[in-house]
């Protein structure tokens, strides 16, 4: 399976958190590395999305999408800081 | 306008193809018309969703190839195993509709106070947010210097050939090489990128942009270079993530 990174479920992300998230700041809750969402490994083609820490490839956060209905799994965060993103467009 | 107010309006709307340009055998270029489209910044995409008769959905994302300013375009490259690149590169004609959302990203964008110098690297049809980072540097007449290395498999295999200024790009060609080619023949390696990015000591911003592989071996080269990784940014695009 092709790893991609954030930027692929961009648009994704905006529909689940109702706001730009790339720019967000995702912490590891196995290894502490901290960036943002858009420099994650991310995995499309399974029967839900997969993000992975870039640094230790611990999953992140897991997105399955039914309808339209998606199942959010945030577990494998540590923190997600929204603060990186605040000069977008999106929330101006 | 109130942040709350705009929160969770990223909508799908029906995009009308005004425009088909035919930019090599494989790709091609759409200029869309998106009742109510509020504008975009060089770098941001939309997604694609089309809906079979059956209602089976299939989306992919495309970066957006205009300027700010400009009708939003995308450019996409046909993949022979995709849901959706066969039917944009192949069936679609101005007057045809299909849905979008976007624009979406705020990572991997430029605005014109982010300055530079800029270093672009563009795989395959990666090129296309260059395209729109570049058309908004001429359109503003912005003074910031930019450099595009570009790699592409054969010389018709380049896309907006004709539009890329031979001053501000280099082409490299992985595959194939018509006589008489004087450019690069080789995939982006260090000593490549030695060649032809800016120095280090010029503060560069670089974006860059391809298959995964051209992406994760040209920014570890830039960083390598001695470039700051929180100035290299990076899309990957694969064989199921449209782009």
């Amino acid at each position: 399976m092709e790893r991609l990174d954030g930027n692929a479920i961009g648009g994704m992300l905006f529909y689940v958190f109702g706001r730009e998230m790339t720019m967000a700041r995702a912490e590891c809750g196995h290894c502490g590395a901290r960036g943002p969402l858009a420099e994650c490994e991310v995995y499309l083609g399974g029967p839900g999305v997969v993000v992975r820490c870039r640094v230790c490839h611990n999953v992140l956060m897991v997105l399955v999408e039914v309808r339209e209905m998606i199942c959010v799994d945030l577990g494998g965060l540590g923190a997600l800081d929204l603060s990186a993103g605040a000069s977008d467009q999106s929330v101006s | 306008m109130a942040g709350a107010a705009v929160l969770g309006r990223l909508t799908w709307r029906v995009a009308t193809v005004t425009r088909v340009v035919e930019e090599t055998p494989r790709v091609r270029t759409l200029e869309l018309e998106i009742p109510g489209w509020s504008g975009h910044i060089a770098g941001q995409h939309v997604d694609v969703r089309l809906t079979a008769e059956d209602g089976y959905r299939a989306e992919r994302a495309y970066s957006l190839a205009s300027a700010p300013g400009e009708a939003p375009v995308i450019t996409v490259e046909r993949l022979e195993d995709g849901e959706v690149s066969p039917y944009l590169t192949q069936e679609v004609r101005p007057g045809d509709a299909f849905e979008v959302r976007g624009p979406i990203g705020g990572y991997f964008v430029w605005r014109p106070d982010d300055g530079g110098p800029l270093f672009l690297a563009a795989g395959g049809s990666g090129v296309a947010p260059m395209r729109a980072i570049l058309r908004q540097r001429r359109n503003i007449m912005s003074e910031v210097r930019a450099r595009l290395l570009y790699s592409s498999r054969t010389i018709e295999d380049v896309i907006y050939r004709a539009e890329l200024d031979e001053e501000e790009v280099v082409h490299t060609l992985t595959r194939a090489q018509p006589p008489g080619w004087t450019g690069y023949a080789r995939r982006v390696d260090a000593d490549l990128l030695r060649k032809v990015a800016w120095p280090a000591g010029d503060v560069p911003l670089a974006f860059v942009c391809g298959p995964t592989s051209f992406v994760e071996s040209v920014a570890a080269g830039l960083v390598e270079l001695g470039y700051a990784p929180g100035r290299v940014k990076t899309e990957r695009f694969g064989a199921t993530g449209g782009r």
